[in-house]
């Protein structure tokens, strides 16, 4: 297991050097996405808190750090961190009004939709941010401003960003946080009569993923050069966040990165496919179809299965 | 001394006065049985004093600290735990992973609450099954399971609620040795049990609750011919029949 994990990494870290340029975009997003997946995956897969809301701290986090920067001229570098810290701000907000008056499954999976239209509508309406145009952010090529010449710079963030949140996870996974985390999911009031503390490991499981995801938020702007409302605070963003480390396997250290790597070339490859015989959409059926069979047949998703095929035991807790 | 005292607690749900009034002491060192027909207010006496429920009135201290308003986890901290019932196991984490979110209230580093695990396991009998998925535990080692959770977490008082319900008579009376071992070792405990001659075997006092009332307190010689327990359990026509 600690072997196929260390060629792994020698594979991303040399793939670069060989791909054309369509490829590396590609894989680029596939990174992004396995990063916004495990962050996801600390509050929804290990705490077993089902937020669709997660685009809200994408889009707080990408407008902040591209305010800062129109407006003062701040290196996104820093805007980042200001950007996830306004994004766990959120988080705890949501967290608070959810896991304080007890709204469970379905209900906190509504609250959290709604937080994020909130915020895709109240983008969408004031001028000072943009508007429904959004923010557009002139190319300079200047790296203190979080902007490359060369694509592949982006592929090794992305990549620096998805050690970073899987290396959270881990030490999240075999410290009394993680234990806690999965007790929670297991069975809240259980762990309650066993001296867990659920309201607060919830917030702070929440807290560590918002941010995360609002660092997540920079480097999409920069990476995009522009933040639309409806794209980044919309539900289909949410729904990107949340379905890769499901197939995967939530609650997993690799589930959110083997989702990626499954569904995003995947998703490429079906929206040209379909695009180009004018089905535009019908990517989102085959997601669809996908989800429908991953709950069917795996819903514990890849990740365990990979695992045992490797001969790895699941890391415990 | 007195470690756990409830004091006139009482709790409704909607029209049914789930207990009323209701007032006992465990004493340290103590092994307290509390019995009744079903719906009794058995169980609602322990969601009162384990900070499940919130009564509606009525006091419960414990090392003389008020429990009323604090939360199950504060409750817990203190050294009070509780089992449930209907055993509620994590179903998808290990024996052991069980048993080191409890071990983990007193031991917040990993190595050592696991440690500690491991020997709340190997006090049970549960050792060998430690990797074993709990929801692929029969019932007689979920209960024993439910029971090392509670005992990881190192409390001085031990709310048992029907450890040995659905166990068969051999489950049954290692159970009941278990949990004379664990007394043994110094934790007072206050025992729900539908097994008679289980509570009457541990127990060194009984209270009785029929209807949400105490309706009887003594040593258990006393209670199995306390004519009022007789007439909650059997009926009426049957006080005075009991073979002395």
């Amino acid at each position: 297991m600690r072997w196929a994990a260390l060629a792994a990494l020698l594979v991303l870290l040399a793939l670069p050097a060989v791909l054309s340029s369509y490829a590396l975009s590609v894989c680029i997003l596939m990174l992004f996405y396995a990063y916004l997946g495990q962050a996801w995956n600390i509050v929804g897969g290990y705490a077993g808190q089902l937020s669709v809301g997660h685009a809200a701290f994408v889009g707080v986090g990408g407008y902040t750090a591209a305010m800062l920067s129109l407006q003062t001229g701040l290196t996104p570098w820093i805007g980042m961190l200001a950007g996830g810290a306004l994004a766990a701000l959120l988080g705890v907000v949501i967290g608070y009004l959810g896991f304080r008056f007890g709204l469970r499954g379905f209900y906190f999976v509504l609250l959290t939709v709604a937080f994020a239209e909130v915020c895709r509508i109240a983008a969408s309406n004031i001028d000072a941010v943009g508007g429904a145009v959004g923010l557009y952010i002139t190319f300079t090529g200047d790296p203190r401003q979080f902007q490359f010449r060369d694509a592949r710079a982006y592929y090794y963030i992305a990549l620096a960003l998805m050690l970073l949140a899987t290396g959270v996870a881990w030490a999240i996974e075999r410290r009394r946080f993680g234990v806690y985390l999965a007790a929670i999911r297991e069975d809240e009031g259980a762990a309650e009569a066993l001296g867990v503390d659920t309201l607060r490991y919830k917030l702070l499981a929440m807290v560590v993923s918002s941010f995360l995801t609002g660092l997540g938020g920079t480097f999409y702007a920069f990476y995009l050069f522009s933040l639309q409302p409806n794209a980044v605070f919309g539900i289909p963003m949410s729904v990107e966040i949340v379905i890769r480390p499901i197939v995967g396997g939530s609650g997993t250290l690799l589930g959110p990165i083997l989702g990626s790597f499954i569904l995003t070339p995947l998703s490429e490859v079906s929206r040209i496919y379909f695009g180009q015989s004018g089905l535009y959409g019908a990517h989102l059926v085959a997601y669809g179809l996908l989800l429908i069979g991953v709950v069917l047949f795996l819903p514990e998703g890849a990740s365990p299965h990979l695992a045992r095929a490797l001969g790895g035991r699941r890391g415990r807790a | 001394m007195s470690l756990l005292e409830a004091r006139g607690l009482s709790k409704r749900f909607g029209g049914l006065q789930a207990v009323r009034d209701l007032s006992f002491v465990v004493a340290e060192g103590e092994l307290l049985g509390l019995i009744g027909p079903n719906g009794a207010g058995k169980t609602t006496a322990f969601n009162l004093l384990s900070g499940f429920l919130r009564p509606d009135a009525g006091a419960v201290t414990f090392r003389g600290r008020s429990l009323v308003g604090l939360k199950p986890h504060a409750i817990c901290r203190l050294g009070l735990a509780r089992t449930f019932q209907i055993v509620r196991p994590f179903p998808r984490l290990s024996a052991l992973d069980n048993v080191t979110v409890g071990a983990l209230a007193r031991h917040p580093r990993a190595p050592e609450a696991l440690a500690h695990a491991r020997a709340v396991l190997e006090r049970v009998g549960l050792a060998a099954r430690q990797d074993a998925v709990a929801g692929s535990l029969t019932l007689a080692e979920r209960k024993r399971l439910e029971l090392a959770r509670a005992l990881a977490t190192d409390p001085a008082l031990l709310l048992l609620d029907e450890v040995m319900a659905g166990l068969n008579p051999t489950e049954t009376e290692a159970m009941v040795q278990l949990v004379g071992r664990i007394h043994a070792a110094g934790v007072s405990i206050l025992l729900i049990e539908h097994n008679m001659r289980a509570v009457m075997a541990l127990s060194h006092r009984i209270v009785v609750l029929s209807f949400g009332e105490q309706i009887a307190e003594g040593p258990p010689a006393a209670i199995a011919n306390h004519p009022k327990v007789v007439e909650a359990y059997l009926g009426e026509e049957y006080v005075g029949a009991a073979p002395a």
